[in-house]
């Protein structure tokens, strides 16, 4: 096999950070090729240099592409020669339809410079059926899961004659089922001749499918392996990435559990804009003081819906059920009152949901607890950069300074303002959803330091999670929700990954298990 | 770190916010270098009598567009609460305040109606201000039967033309705006080191002695020297009272209230605002309601400045005031500006306006400037933005 692709010593700056230091990559062709990398490594600049988003002149080092050196000035340059990139944010117009998106900006004209569209929605059509994907080319991209519209980003790049074709995290926000559809989907497109790259954090993902994996740390090729030697494993993935041993992916904790906190009872939501529609059926469960619950579910079983219809009926409308704490019947109508109960929601999406992404840490910080701050509605601004910076230093914010802006701060570390925003609400509850989504492995480790000493400080952690090995590494106690019920409760002592999976996918009607234990 | 070093470093640390400062003092400087008479103490006086009814609209305006928002309504309202107020005080003959308070319940309800659309139904101010521009502006004619009504004269027409003069007496100036003005800086002054007292309690970081003293007495400097060309010419002007007194109450609110910060998170990130407790619509409904509340202020500032009500008063002030905050540094998508810039950025648009005609610029001429320093400054703060972010 040729080397299609070889990117030699590349060296990107900006003004005072030296993102990449001469990396090295070497792609053979007809390959699935990974690339490993806590966030801030460099994978994606990398990319971004392959693609022409930086384009030639801003970095040094050279391109060798197809044996030719590139010298790309734009995103349409690589893509004339083959190199299409699908990122992690998916570029697709929600209201255009499926073939008006795959041919968006490439668009086929007849002679008289007008679109045919019977023959682009004929053309759509083969795509996404090479794609797997079954759907009328004139839906509306909008109302096509995630998945979907993934799948579609590939038969758009399919489209486009693609020979090296770059992912981005492409499953961050797929389900298992997706997941696999999707990893199975790259394996034909190697067989049928185009490479790939994939960058990812799940280090499964890429022992399952990837036949190489270059390691980058600190914008510097650490090596290549080859996936099929035996000494390629997880962990020497992790050393490289972290430049250490990392010994425990989760930190140990010796479980201190208290009195019962919170107790949800028989809790139903209906979809807030399909009437009728049940998301939760009657679910009940419930956490004590200093203990960890997880609640393992597949993407749309209602795992988000659950919290945040609890926090303040954030979701839902016809919302019904019961809600204790510490064995009051409690009302939590609306955020505030959920504040006020010491209920905390930290969002799977910081970014949409979860920071202010214009303001700086210190306001985030104070965002949800500014009562605290502000006797007679006038905030003490010296006591909030106090109270931020005591977060800075407890939960090691990396940022020179707490005016830094969160939109500039690492998925690690905004998530770390997250958390310091609600401790500081005092919360005896806290819901984590997702917590490490997006996070590199050494900031993960820490983000579950921090739960173990939430709950060292006797308070309640619910934590939401698609990752069962997270789930079952830190959790005392754990749910399973599939459809909006709760299908199953599993002491993690008793977990297993088939266990949990087998109850997140027990349907509607299927009965559920009889339980064994009620700890 | 020396005086000079200390100085460059508040500067560019501050480029966003000290770079329409320095363009401000540019354009200053270059308009008193054109035409001498500029800077005299008439000229002074009218830029503040001219312009004061656009500043306190856009420090209204500032807390909507921060909140993601727009009011293409506030010049209709002018018209409304100045004709509501005509109607009261000339063709009713009640007395002047009672003119003013109709203004600004007027001015309220005005702001009710708008918040409740835009908070509690949903639409989107640029839409529901956009009807409220053509519904207003049909009522002021309504009210006036499409006619002007004049004279206000009395206490009225001091509101905005009068003049706080002669008395503590004084030698060719006015002695009591001397000591207003004294009283001001010496607050600033005393404010200042409160904070830095403040500041020091807490273990952060502060300017030198050398820095802070230079500081206010810089600050000082320039303030004195304007009060004392006020004193001058007419003393101390009743509107720059009004003015200065809601500069400060608003910044106040913008900058340490709660209801301030919510207005920012709003912008920011709605959602993430929601889910921390912030009650979004309420937030929604009071902005519009204050805008409404700043807009009858000034419709009876402006009325008073006419001393008439005109069926086409206020007619794009709404522009002027949406321009001034984006000038100072506002977002176009919400979530960042202040009262200071925005109160800069009308001062830029009204010393543009001001010089010009004193130049005898043509209009035509002095819109297609003034269009293009709107156009250039939010240029200028994209660039900025862009060469911030590339510094990372």
């Amino acid at each position: 096999m040729s080397t299609i692709l070889e990117m030699r010593s590349i060296t990107k700056e900006f003004p005072g950070v030296k993102a990449l230091a001469g990396v090295d990559l070497e792609v053979t062709e007809r390959e699935i090729h990974a690339i490993c990398g806590e966030n801030g490594a460099g994978k994606s600049t990398l990319m971004k240099v392959l693609s022409g988003v930086y384009p030639h002149g801003t970095y040094t080092g050279d391109i060798v592409f197809e044996d030719e050196t590139m010298d790309f000035g734009s995103i349409n340059d690589s893509e004339d020669r083959g190199i299409v990139i699908i990122h992690q944010e998916l570029a697709l117009v929600p209201y255009l339809s499926v073939a008006e998106n795959i041919f968006l900006g490439n668009e086929t004209r007849n002679r008289f410079g007008m679109i045919d569209w019977d023959s682009a929605n004929h053309r759509a059509a083969e795509l996404l059926a090479r794609v797997g994907l079954h759907e009328n080319p004139t839906t509306p991209v909008a109302q096509l899961g995630v998945g979907k519209q993934q799948l579609i980003e590939i038969a758009k790049a399919l489209s486009k004659k693609v020979k090296l074709l770059i992912l981005d995290e492409p499953t961050a926000a797929l389900n298992d089922t997706d997941s696999a559809h999707l990893l199975g989907l790259l394996r034909n497109l190697r067989d049928e001749g185009i490479t790939c790259i994939i960058i990812s954090h799940k280090l499964n993902e890429i022992a399952d499918i990837a036949d190489r994996t270059t390691i980058i740390r600190d914008g510097q090729t650490i090596e290549t392996i080859d996936m099929a030697d035996p000494s390629s494993t997880q962990d020497r993935i992790i050393r490289g990435m972290v430049g250490r041993d990392l010994e425990n992916r989760y930190p140990d904790r010796t479980p201190d559990i208290g009195d019962e906190v919170l107790r949800v009872e028989d809790w139903h939501v209906d979809h807030p804009t399909q009437a009728g529609r049940n998301i939760i059926t009657g679910a009940s469960f419930h956490v004590r003081a200093g203990e960890v619950v997880g609640i393992a579910g597949l993407m749309g079983a209602g795992r988000t819906e659950l919290a945040m219809s609890i926090f303040g009926r954030s979701y839902g409308r016809n919302i019904r059920g019961r809600i204790f704490k510490n064995g009051k019947q409690i009302q939590v109508r609306d955020v505030a009152e959920a504040i006020g109960h010491h209920l905390a929601y930290a969002t799977e999406d910081r970014k949409q949901y979860g920071l202010n992404l214009l303001a700086d840490i210190r306001h985030n910080v104070s965002s949800a607890g500014l009562g605290k701050l502000s006797p007679g509605g006038w905030i003490n601004g010296n006591e909030e950069l106090k109270v931020a910076e005591e977060y800075r230093a407890s939960l090691n914010i990396k940022t020179p300074n707490v005016l830094a802006n969160v939109g500039k701060l690492s998925g690690g570390n905004q998530q770390k303002v997250v958390l310091s925003k609600w401790l500081y609400t005092d919360p005896d509850v806290l819901i984590l959803d997702e917590p490490t989504r997006g996070i590199d492995v050494g900031a993960k480790y820490e983000i579950y330091t921090i739960i173990n000493k939430m709950v060292a400080a006797g308070k309640a952690v619910i934590v939401i999670s698609s990752e069962l090995p997270e789930l079952m590494g830190i959790s005392d106690r754990v749910y399973t929700l599939a459809f909006g019920r709760i299908t199953g409760e599993v002491p993690v002592a008793e977990a297993t990954q088939e266990r949990l999976m087998e109850l997140m996918t027990l349907e509607r009607d299927q009965p559920l298990p009889t339980k064994e234990t009620n700890s | 770190m020396n005086v000079i070093a200390g100085a460059r470093d508040l500067v560019t640390r501050h480029l966003r916010e000290s770079g329409i400062f320095f363009a401000f003092a540019l354009i200053v400087i270059l308009f008193s270098v054109l035409n001498p008479n500029f800077l005299s103490p008439g000229n002074l006086t009218n830029i503040i009598l001219q312009y004061s009814y656009i500043l306190i609209l856009a420090i209204g305006m500032l807390m909507i567009i921060v909140a993601g928002h727009i009011d293409l309504s506030v010049g209709s309202v002018v018209a409304l609460t100045g004709a509501v107020s005509a109607v009261v005080v000339i063709r009713m003959g009640m007395p002047w305040y009672m003119g003013v308070i109709a203004a600004l319940v007027v001015g309220l309800l005005v702001g009710m109606w708008q918040g409740f659309w835009v908070a509690y139904v949903g639409i989107p101010g640029f839409i529901v201000s956009l009807a409220g521009m053509l519904l207003f502006r049909g009522m002021t004619y309504l009210v006036l039967d499409n006619v002007s009504l004049s004279p206000f004269g009395g206490t009225y027409y001091q509101v905005a033309n009068g003049f706080s003069n002669g008395l503590l007496g004084g030698e060719g100036f006015d002695v009591f705006t001397v000591l207003i003005f004294a009283i001001a800086v010496v607050g600033y002054a005393v404010s200042q080191w409160r904070s830095r007292q403040g500041k020091i309690a807490y273990r952060q970081s502060v300017e030198s002695i050398p820095m802070f003293a230079l500081k206010i007495v810089l600050v000082g400097a320039v303030v004195m020297w304007f009060g004392y060309q006020l004193a001058q010419s007419r003393g101390l002007p009743l509107v720059l009272i009004i003015l200065a007194v809601l500069i400060i109450v608003y910044t106040l609110v913008t900058q340490k209230s709660v209801f301030g910060r919510h207005i920012y998170a709003v912008g920011g990130n709605r959602h993430a605002a929601e889910l921390s407790g912030v009650k979004v619509r309420r937030i929604n409904f009071w902005i519009f309601v204050n805008m409404g509340f700043l807009a009858s202020v000034a419709g009876v500032v402006y009325s008073s400045r006419m001393n008439a009500a005109q069926p086409a008063a206020g007619n794009m002030f709404e522009l002027d005031a949406i321009a001034a905050c984006f000038i100072g540094g506002a977002s176009t998508t919400g979530g960042v500006g202040r009262v200071g810039g925005a109160m800069i950025g009308g001062l830029i648009m009204a010393v543009m306006s001001n010089g010009m005609q004193l130049m005898g610029v043509p209009q035509s001429i002095q819109q297609v400037v003034k269009g293009l320093v709107l156009l250039l400054a939010v240029a200028f703060d994209i660039w900025n933005k862009r060469r911030a972010a590339a510094a990372r």
